[in-house]
């Protein structure tokens, strides 16, 4: 069953392919980051067309985006060609085959890709979407209740599509403007609702990372403002200095 | 690049509607794809561009340093305060119900667009700070 989804599909990953080897084989180092922002353009593309729009999202914007600058000013210090490599070790390529083959054997455990009885669709995804932890409300009184929206029998009585919902079912449900604007327990989309709220904690240090990050940036490479001489070497020596 | 009259136009009316473009992932990711990382990261390039296209004196004119590096701090502190808020309300750290305590659903949408913003705050900010070290060191060179 060759589909036109499938043709489009075969010659993203093709194309992706072709980059990624392609990246890889270049001596120009310059042309070498071009091609990895096209790399993650393309991979943008994969991820839109497995619905994945939120990654695809962060893939265009960071990969394509943000990183390709990144690389190309990290250029400047490192010269554009590559250095002379020794060709293919044994050993490394040996290592490289065994991971690989290991990667793709644990891939065909998985489910084929949209199979509608796969366990993320049967039980988990449907809990996924009504998930309720933690979620309270208060009466009148200020006392803490389960708010009707969290309580297990509402949800049953409104939400509740047996085993598990079909696909269309839940199309049908999203559809529906009460489903939003009156029943649903969270924001339209899932995806938001899941990272900053189900997995806030998650979220809030994944963001104390990226702050970290740059706190390293400033602490190894900040021009410190007593500096005469304004490079690396020089700093460096100078704080020595300073600190005797 | 300050020579390139090209350039230079285009990046003067591509900017602000990068910016908007930014601040619109980051509120809108409630409904549709996006959200603060993404938001963030055009929010970022937005600056970026500046200082490709004018140099990095014009972007350190533009957003001063110091109120830049204030601002990757603050991002942090905005989603933890939310958290923090939640806990002092006499719930759990970052339960958003107790944002409006008779409406869970509303308190998660304010709390989720809080914490977003407080990502997208934080994420831009150190994509600028990166921007900058980088750049200072090449004009170092």
């Amino acid at each position: 069953m060759i589909s036109n989804l499938f043709i489009f599909d075969s010659i993203l990953l093709l194309l992706v392919t072709i980059t990624a080897i392609t990246v890889v084989q270049v001596k120009d180092l310059f042309a070498s980051s071009m091609l990895a922002g096209l790399y993650s353009l393309l991979m943008a593309l994969v991820w839109t067309n497995m619905h994945a729009v939120d990654v695809a999202f962060t893939e265009a914007a960071v990969g394509a985006g943000i990183s390709t600058v990144l690389l190309i000013g990290a250029l400047v210090f490192t010269g554009r060609q590559e250095k002379k490599s020794d060709g293919v070790k044994p050993g490394a390529l040996l290592i490289v085959v065994i991971t690989g083959g290991a990667l793709l054997y644990g891939t065909i455990d998985m489910p084929a890709f949209g199979d509608p009885n796969a366990p993320l669709h049967t039980h988990r995804g449907e809990k996924l979407l009504l998930q309720n932890v933690g979620k309270i409300s208060l009466d009148e009184k200020g006392q803490r209740v389960d708010h009707p929206l969290y309580t297990e029998s509402y949800q049953k009585e409104h939400w509740d599509l047996g085993d598990y919902g079909s696909g269309d079912e839940w199309n049908e449900l999203a559809k529906s403007n009460d489903f939003y604007l009156h029943g649903a327990p969270h924001i339209p989309n899932t995806v938001s609702s899941l990272l900053a709220d189900y997995r806030s904690f998650d979220t809030m240090f994944e963001t104390a990372v990226i702050l970290t990050a740059g706190v390293a940036m400033l602490i190894l490479l900040r021009r410190r403002e007593e500096d005469p001489e304004p490079t690396m070497d020089t700093a460096d020596h100078d704080t020595i200095k300073g600190d005797n | 690049m300050e020579d390139q009259v090209v350039l230079r136009v285009v990046a003067k009316i591509m900017i602000p509607f990068i910016i908007i473009f930014g601040l619109y992932v980051i509120t809108h990711g409630d409904f549709g794809p996006g959200g603060g990382f993404q938001g963030g990261v055009i929010l970022a390039s937005a600056f970026i561009l500046y200082g490709l296209v004018f140099g990095r004196e014009e972007l350190a004119k533009a957003v001063p340093p110091r109120i830049v590096e204030a601002f990757a701090a603050f991002g942090v502190l905005l989603y933890s305060g939310v958290g923090l808020y939640g806990l002092l309300s006499g719930g759990n750290f970052l339960d958003y119900s107790y944002i409006t305590p008779h409406d869970p659903r509303t308190g998660e949408a304010w709390g989720i667009i809080l914490v977003e913003y407080g990502v997208g705050i934080t994420v831009a900010t150190v994509m600028i700070i990166i921007y900058n070290m980088i750049a200072e060191r090449i004009g170092d060179e």
